[in-house]
């Protein structure tokens, strides 16, 4: 074999970078999302826990009960009436989605694409 | 066998009262039979307007009446397009390919194709001005008989509404609506909204969905009125229920003759229109 030295160190070199990545990050875990609610003191529409584990099921709940039930209230487990409206009651208190909604999507690798049409204001005002 | 003459009689008179009450009893059921579809089509116009069709569940029927002895006053006027197209922040698309329109103006004759092909002698005025037209909100929507996904649906409170999240833009519906009330979001509609004043209050639509008038739901929810009657300072629109027979839409159609666009196909618009 011609340049057997060359070959094999090229190989080497090539091994060790297409590596790199699963190399260097072993035995490390990607640092945990903390996500931050800009607006304080005031109580989501159901409990802390609820919410971190059910968001999406309440929100898949809310948008056929207003849209299709025409049904625009929710009472929740406080006995509290909330307007059902994804951009209305639930972004006015976490209008910091950047901080608040993405940094656990991203790391979950989750799109929705509920912004595709529900506004986002700060962003919003970017692409307008 | 003899028979007397009066024995039968009796036989006689008898089975006609038999045979007789069964065949009317017959007919009666034959007659409800065909006097349905017959009152789908040649009913009285207050029956038209008020009773028969109207959503038992609900008690409402919304409804709308655009007077063009108003509308027609002021050329050019636009208040009731921009209000709804802000409001709901449609976008605005040039180019008639990928227009999206909610609520818009069109000649006599395209609004009323029936009217204008069979009658010649309707008055030159009547055919000059643009009529104000939208979705109508059909009694007997055919847009959600074709729909496979169930995205536009009737409300009971008989409002032809759109459910953007299951759209997969088939379009069928804008083949099935004989009104053309439909439009198809070819581009992102976000990109016919710049530099535009936007309403944060309502959210946009995507790319690939069909969108319409909705009747403006999101502001009856709140015990407004839509937002272009809202905005017609000449009071040419009137939105109200036809299920009540007091309400300012019933005594409108009581004094006044007026339209619905394309009769003849049966899906009996809830927008009226007082010609003259």
């Amino acid at each position: 074999m011609y340049d057997s030295g060359k070959v094999i160190i090229g190989l080497v070199i090539f091994v060790a970078i297409a590596t790199f990545p699963f190399w260097f990050g072993m035995g490390k875990a990607a640092p945990m999302p903390e996500p931050v609610i800009m607006t304080k003191g005031q109580k989501c529409v159901e409990s802390k826990d609820y919410m971190r584990a059910s968001h999406m099921y309440l929100l898949n709940v809310w948008r056929d009960q207003a849209l299709r039930d025409g049904n625009r209230v929710y009472e929740n487990k406080r006995g509290e009436k909330v307007t059902i409206s994804l951009q209305n009651t639930c972004m006015k208190c976490h209008s910091n989605k950047e901080k608040f909604c993405d940094r656990c999507h991203d790391y979950a690798e989750v799109k929705p694409y509920c912004w595709d049409c529900h506004f986002v204001p700060k962003e919003s005002k970017q692409w307008n | 066998m003899e028979l007397k003459r009066r024995d039968f009689l009796k036989i006689v008179g008898g089975s006609a009262l038999i045979g007789g009450s069964a065949i009317s009893a017959l007919v009666e059921e034959a007659g409800i039979a065909h006097a349905s579809p017959h009152e789908e089509h040649g009913h009285s116009a207050e029956e038209d307007h008020g009773h028969g069709h109207i959503e038992e569940a609900s008690g409402i029927r919304w409804a709308m009446v655009v007077d063009m002895r108003k509308c027609s006053e002021q050329e050019g006027c636009r208040d009731c397009i921009n209000a709804c197209h802000y409001v709901h922040n449609v976008p605005n698309f040039p180019d008639p390919k990928e227009e999206v329109k909610w609520i818009w103006k069109d000649e006599y004759h395209h609004v009323f194709t029936d009217i204008s092909t069979l009658d010649p002698y309707v008055p030159e005025h009547i055919k000059r001005h643009p009529f104000l037209v939208l979705c109508n909100h059909c009694d007997n929507p055919p847009c959600v008989r074709v729909c496979p996904t169930k995205a536009t649906f009737k409300r009971p409170d008989g409002i032809v509404a759109m459910d953007y999240h299951r759209c997969i833009g088939c379009r069928f519906c804008m083949a099935a609506c004989p009104y053309g009330s439909r439009s198809f979001n070819w581009r992102d509609p976000r990109l016919g909204l710049k530099g535009r004043e936007l309403n944060y209050e309502f959210p946009t639509r995507m790319r690939g969905v069909v969108e319409k008038c909705n009747f403006c739901v999101e502001r009856l929810a709140q015990g407004k009125i839509p937002a272009c009657v809202e905005a017609c300072k000449h009071g040419a629109l009137t939105f109200g229920n036809l299920a009540d027979p007091n309400s300012e839409v019933r005594a409108l159609l009581r004094e006044n003759y007026a339209l619905r666009r394309k009769p003849q196909l049966g899906t009996k618009p809830s927008v009226f229109y007082i010609i003259a």
